[in-house]
C-alpha cells in the first residue's frame, strides 16, 4: 500500500497543528460557529445529535494492521470502544470530545492517517473496488490512480469551497463494485479501439434528493490527462454550479441544466487551457504510484491438495462450507481466496465494530493476509489474500468473534446509515428498522433461496445509506413529527445502474418487517427459474408488488 | 485608509472600495465590472469582480489593469478562487486582491490561487491572517505560487 515520504508526512503533521490552533481559537471564542463550521467539516468533524462525530479517512478503503490497531486504540481511549465503517469506506467515531479531536488527529498522523476532507463542500475520499488488485475481472489495478487523485485533491487550493460536496470513484473491472455511476465523477479504466488503456469519465451521477445516473463526459482519455481533465470538470462546476439552494447545488443538477453536450463543451473549453501543462501526469509518477501496489509474495500452492483438504473440511463441517460459499470470493491467484469479514450480525448496527474485534481482525490480517485489509462501501471488511488451506482456521476465529455471519450479498447484509440514533440530519431512525428486518429474516436457507438482494436504508433524503440504488430501498421520512418509511424497488448500483421506483405511501416502523415480507413473497410467487429479485422486478414491473403490499385486508 | 496585507506585510494604500451607486472619476476608486465596462479609461482603473461575474471581459486588458479585486461576500462562496487562477494563468501580473468576508484560515488557498493582496472586512484579524500564510510549507498541486506539482519535484 502507499507509504508516506517526508512530503506526505509534513503535510499531514502541519494539518494537525493547524486544526489544533483552529480548535483553540474556537474554544476561546475567536472563531464563530459559522466560521468554525467549514473548518471542522473539512476535518471530518460534525456536531451531532448527542456528541460530535469524527469521520476518519481511509483512502480507497485500504488499511494496514498498524493503522487498524491504532483505530482500535483510539476508539478505546477517546470513544466508547467501537467504531463504524461508513458507506464511503471511511471509519467514524460517534462519541469523541471536541477538545480531544486534535489529539486524535495527532495519533492518526503517527500511522499515516488523517481526517482531511472527509466532509465539507470539497473533494472527498476517492473510493474504489474493495477487491482491487485481486479481482479476476480486473483490467488494471485502480489504486495507483486513486492515490494520484488523492494527492491532487488534498488541499486543492481552488476547490475547497465548492457549491457542494464532491465524490469521485474509480473502477477497473467488468462488474462495477465502486458504484461509479452514482458519483459526481466516475472514472473507469477502459481500452480504446486500438487496445490502449485509458479512462472513461462520467460526471453528474449522485444520490441524495434527486438521484441521477452519471453521464459520459469523455469516452476515452489518455492516462496522462487524468488530472487536467478532472481539474477542468471541477472548474466548470466551481464557477457555474448553483449556490443559492443546497439541494440543487450538486454537479448533477448543473449537468442536467446545461445538458450533457453543453457541459462537455464547457469542460473542453477549460481543458484546452491546461491540457499538457505541468499537471499532466508523468510516466515516472505512474511508475512510482504503481510501485506501492505490487502483488505480495504469494506462495506456490498445490491447488489439487488444497482442494482435497477443503472437501474434507466441508464434509465434516457444513457450516464452514456454507461460509466459504457465501463470504469468500474467487482470487486471481490459484490457491487463494478473498475473504469478507461481515459486520452484519443481527442486533448490531450494520458496519459497527468493537475495539476488540478490530484488534482481532488486525491479528488475523497479519497471520493470514499479508498485514493488509480493506473496508467496503457495503460496510464490511475484506481480507484480500488468504490461502485456501488457512481458511478453516481463519473462519473458526471469525466465528468466535461473531464476524462470520454467512450473508454476504443477501438480504440481511444491508447498507444502513447511522440514522436518527446519531445523526442530526436524519428524519427517522434507520438502525432499529435494519435490526427488525434482520431479526425477521434470520433463517439462512430462506435468505439463500431469495438469492442476491441488496437492501439499503437511509434515515433521510441525504441518502448516505444509498437507498436509491438498493434492489429494495428504504427511506425514513418525517410526517408531522412521526417517523415513516418509504419503500422503493428496482435500484441497482451495478453497470446496469438504475434508480429505484417508489412503491407508494409510506409505512410505520413497526409495519416494516411485514411489508418487506409481502414484497419478498410477491417476488417468490412471480419468480421464473433462476431469476434474481432484480430480474423479476424488471420483467414484471412494480404493479404486482404494489397490489400485494397495499391490498385491503379482508 | 484601509489596512490590508500586501507582499507579506500589513500596509495601507490609497485604493478605495467600489461605490456601486456612482462611477467616480477619482482614479483611486475601484470600479464595479459594470462601471469598468462603461469607462473609457479601462487601462488605468481598478476593477472588482463579484461572484458570478466571469473574468472573461477583463482578459483583453490584462496587460494594463493595475488592480483586480475579487469580492468574497461570504466565506463559503469559492468562485473567486477559480477567477483568480484563471486571471493569473491568462497572464495577469498586476495586483490581485481578495476583498471581503473570507477567513484568515483561507489565506493559504487564496495565496496559492494567485492573490497577492488581502483586504479582510474585519481589520482586527490581519495579524492572524498573516500568520496563517505559514500554515503549510509543502503542497501537492501545481498552483500560481508553485507552478510544478509535487510529483515533478519529489526527491527521495
Amino acid at each position: 500500500m502507499y507509504v508516506y515520504d517526508q512530503y506526505d508526512q509534513t503535510i499531514v503533521d502541519q494539518r494537525v497543528a493547524q486544526f489544533r490552533r483552529q480548535t483553540e481559537r474556537y474554544l476561546a471564542g475567536e472563531l464563530t460557529d459559522a466560521e468554525f463550521l467549514p473548518l471542522r467539516l473539512q476535518n471530518g468533524l460534525y456536531i451531532q445529535r448527542l456528541a460530535p462525530m469524527l469521520r476518519i479517512a481511509v483512502p480507497y478503503g485500504l488499511l494496514n494492521t498498524t493503522q487498524l490497531r491504532k483505530l482500535a486504540e483510539i476508539s478505546r481511549n477517546f470513544d466508547k470502544g467501537y467504531a463504524h465503517i461508513s458507506t464511503r469506506q471511511n471509519v467514524q467515531l460517534n462519541w469523541p470530545k471536541l477538545e480531544e479531536v486534535p489529539d486524535i488527529l495527532a495519533e492518526l498522523a503517527s500511522v499515516q492517517m488523517h481526517a482531511i476532507q472527509t466532509s465539507g463542500n470539497c473533494i472527498r475520499n476517492t473510493t474504489t473496488d474493495q477487491y482491487a488488485g485481486v479481482a479476476v475481472d480486473e483490467l488494471e489495478d485502480p489504486r495507483p490512480y486513486c492515490e494520484i487523485i488523492r494527492q491532487w485533491s488534498t488541499f486543492h487550493p481552488e476547490f475547497a469551497f465548492l457549491p457542494r460536496k464532491f465524490k469521485i470513484a474509480v473502477c477497473g473491472t467488468e462488474e462495477d463494485r465502486a458504484a461509479i455511476r452514482a458519483h459526481d465523477i466516475g472514472v473507469e479504466l477502459v481500452k480504446n479501439a486500438s487496445g490502449d488503456v485509458g479512462f472513461k469519465i462520467l460526471a453528474g451521477g449522485g444520490l441524495g434528493r434527486t438521484p441521477v445516473i452519471g453521464a459520459v463526459v469523455s469516452e476515452w482519455i489518455e492516462k496522462k490527462h487524468l488530472l487536467t481533465f478532472l481539474e477542468a470538470i471541477l472548474r466548470v462546476y466551481n464557477q457555474h454550479g448553483r449556490r443559492d439552494n443546497k439541494y440543487k447545488a450538486r454537479i448533477k443538477i448543473l449537468v442536467k441544466a446545461m445538458g450533457v453536450d453543453a457541459f462537455r463543451e464547457a469542460v473542453d473549453a477549460e481543458w484546452v487551457k491546461i491540457k499538457d501543462g505541468p499537471t499532466t501526469v508523468t510516466d515516472e509518477e505512474f511508475d512510482r504510484a504503481k510501485s506501492f501496489f505490487t502483488a505480495p509474495d504469494y506462495a506456490a500452492i498445490d491447488t489439487e491438495a488444497a482442494q482435497r483438504t477443503l472437501a474434507e473440511q466441508f464434509a465434516t463441517d457444513p457450516v464452514f462450507e456454507n461460509w466459504y460459499k457465501r463470504n469468500t470470493v474467487e482470487h486471481r491467484v490459484p490457491g487463494y481466496r478473498i475473504v469478507n469479514v461481515l459486520l452484519k450480525s443481527t442486533g448490531i448496527p450494520p458496519g459497527d465494530v468493537t475495539d476488540t474485534q478490530l484488534d482481532l481482525i488486525a491479528d488475523l490480517a497479519d497471520q493470514y493476509s499479508f498485514g493488509e485489509l480493506r473496508t467496503t462501501h457495503q460496510q464490511n471488511i475484506v481480507l484480500a489474500d488468504v490461502q485456501q488451506s488457512e481458511l478453516y482456521a481463519l473462519w473458526q476465529s471469525l466465528q468466535k468473534a461473531d464476524l462470520a455471519t454467512a450473508n454476504l450479498g443477501f438480504l440481511t447484509d444491508m447498507i444502513c446509515c447511522p440514522g436518527g440514533d446519531y445523526c442530526s440530519l436524519a428524519n427517522a431512525k434507520s438502525i432499529p428498522v435494519a435490526e427488525a428486518i434482520q431479526s425477521r429474516f434470520s433463517d439462512l436457507d430462506y435468505l439463500y433461496d431469495l438469492g442476491p438482494l441488496e437492501l439499503n436504508i437511509s434515515g433521510c433524503m441525504n441518502a448516505c445509506g444509498h437507498h436509491h440504488i438498493g434492489h429494495i430501498g428504504i427511506l425514513g421520512v418525517d410526517k408531522k413529527g412521526e417517523e415513516f418509511y418509504q419503500i422503493s424497488l428496482g435500484g441497482s448500483q451495478a453497470k446496469d445502474a438504475s434508480i429505484g421506483k417508489i412503491l407508494g405511501p409510506s409505512f410505520k416502523r413497526n409495519d416494516m418487517p411485514d411489508v418487506i415480507e409481502k414484497v419478498l413473497s410477491t417476488y417468490l410467487d412471480l419468480r421464473e427459474e433462476e431469476e434474481t429479485f432484480l430480474d423479476t422486478y424488471r420483467r414484471a414491473g412494480i404493479e404486482p408488488f404494489k397490489e400485494r403490499v397495499y391490498a385491503k385486508a379482508n | 485608509m484601509p489596512k490590508l496585507i500586501k507582499q507579506g506585510a500589513i500596509v495601507e494604500d490609497a485604493w478605495q472600495t467600489v461605490d456601486p451607486e456612482h462611477a467616480s472619476a477619482d482614479p483611486c476608486r475601484i470600479l464595479s465590472l459594470e462601471q469598468w465596462l462603461a469607462t473609457d479609461d479601462k487601462a488605468t482603473r481598478g476593477v472588482q469582480l463579484e461572484p458570478g461575474e466571469s473574468p472573461e471581459p477583463l482578459l483583453a486588458a490584462l496587460d494594463s489593469i493595475p488592480l483586480i479585486a475579487i469580492h468574497f461576500p461570504v466565506l463559503t462562496d469559492g468562485r473567486g478562487f477559480s477567477y483568480a487562477r484563471e486571471l493569473r494563468e491568462q497572464g495577469y501580473r498586476g495586483e490581485l486582491r481578495a476583498y471581503g468576508h473570507f477567513m484568515p484560515d483561507q489565506m493559504t488557498y487564496l495565496h496559492r490561487c494567485g492573490f497577492d493582496a488581502f483586504q479582510l472586512a474585519d481589520e482586527s484579524r490581519l495579524d492572524a491572517a498573516l500568520a496563517c500564510l505559514d500554515d503549510f510549507s509543502e503542497f501537492y498541486q501545481a498552483a500560481i505560487d508553485q507552478p510544478l506539482p509535487l510529483f515533478r519535484r519529489r526527491t527521495s
